[in-house]
């Protein structure tokens, strides 16, 4: 990735957390939903990051197994080694941006959602806790299907891209049906794609 | 910090994580298999394989992991940590969730310079994201047997899981609204069914 040299003061580094701390609370429906905040904050209004290092640091992210919020991490990384320069000194300044972006974006989301869940817990025979559960289900399943889709709807033209619809459409009967390990289907798909026949 | 006894009121004893770090590992292992989102890979190694938890609390937790702010999985781990060791099972879960998944998406990322460019790096990436699609639908048509069991009657359930794609997938209605909206009939109308 195209490096930028860019300088950050104390003041800086307390900033970054500041902001993170400041949308974690907004994050609803995921991290990846706050992503274009982010590149207004960070690559445009700061200058601390490339546009091709804030794609990458989503693409790399999106391809790695893990949790997609990782993507905050390299964003960090990406910061810190930014303002560090060149070797150990930019390795370490990359390790602080990614601790004070990690921590900042999870903090205060993930106390809310400890406490929440342990209020939940003690309440757990209450008519409203059950009704709040058990009335999400369905929405929460038929929020699945347009992530499903959204990530379909990358693979192009089904004119000319059908090879990529059909391992999808054959993943989800694999997956509903069966019990195949699903390393084996990930597995599958990076050999079909490698091989150039998705 | 006492830890909430685990799930008194279920009706048989039913194989739950030895300890924190059984919790860390358990969690390590199910990050590290999930490409393009980790809610697949849970379903089948917590229900199916560790049978920790019914396709029912399944659902159930995963709607307020949804619901509340933060990364869907990680609240969810924070969620299951809390249920068997309280806070220590919750920062267990939270690090395994993390800790080796970062240290993986980190080495990515230094590497991807050099092969960014190799077409077969690009198509092996492609291939794995239509495998994700479909992980992430079939996963979807699992846990919709669970609504089965649901007070609101299967075709009400199906007919508010249609609508809910609609408004997202083709509407392309923001989640901001969408959740409020039929997350909230959905309850009202269930809170209604339940009545004592």
């Amino acid at each position: 990735m195209n490096a930028l040299a860019v300088t950050l003061q104390p003041t800086d580094w307390l900033n970054l957390f500041l902001y993170y701390i400041s949308i974690s609370l907004l994050a609803v429906g995921g991290a990846i939903a706050t992503a274009p905040d982010m590149h207004r904050y960070l690559v445009e209004r700061q200058g601390w990051l490339t546009d091709l290092q804030f794609n990458a640091s989503i693409a790399i992210a999106q391809a790695a197994p893990g949790p997609n919020v990782l993507f905050i991490a390299l964003l960090g990384w990406n910061v810190g080694t930014n303002a560090g320069g060149a070797g150990l000194a930019g390795w370490a300044s990359g390790a602080l941006g990614m601790l004070l972006s990690m921590v900042g974006i999870m903090l205060p989301s993930t106390t809310l959602t400890w406490l929440a869940t342990r209020w939940g817990h003690r309440n757990r025979e209450r008519r409203s806790v059950r009704a709040f559960k058990q009335g999400m289900a369905p929405v929460v399943i038929g929020l699945l299907l347009p992530t499903a889709w959204l990530l379909s709807s990358s693979h192009g033209n089904p004119a000319t891209d059908w090879p990529l619809w059909l391992l999808t459409g054959l993943c989800m009967l694999l997956v509903w049906r069966t019990r195949l390990h699903l390393l084996w289907l990930l597995g599958a798909g990076a050999l079909l794609g490698a091989l150039g026949l998705v | 910090m006492s830890a909430p006894l685990p799930l008194p009121d279920a009706p048989e004893a039913r194989p739950q994580p030895r300890n924190p770090a059984d919790l860390f590992w358990s969690f390590t292992w199910l990050a590290l298999q999930g490409f393009g989102g980790v809610l697949a890979v849970v379903q089948r190694e917590l229900v199916e394989k560790k049978r920790w938890m019914t396709n029912e609390e399944f659902v159930e937790d995963w709607a307020v992991a949804q619901i509340m702010p933060g990364p869907n999985v990680v609240n969810l781990s924070v969620m299951i940590g809390d249920r068997y060791f309280g806070l220590r099972g919750a920062l267990a879960a939270l690090a395994g969730m993390l800790t080796f998944p970062l240290l993986l998406v980190l080495g990515l990322a230094l590497v991807y310079a050099q092969f960014a460019s190799h077409p077969a790096v690009a198509g092996a990436l492609r291939g794995m994201g239509a495998v994700a699609a479909g992980l992430i639908a079939g996963t979807g048509l699992k846990l919709a047997a669970a609504l089965r069991k649901h007070p609101l009657g299967p075709w009400l359930c199906i007919a508010l899981a249609a609508l809910t794609f609609a408004s997202m997938a083709l509407l392309r209605w923001p989640l901001a609204w969408v959740l409020p909206a039929l997350g909230g009939l959905a309850c009202v109308l269930t809170w209604r069914k339940i009545a004592p």
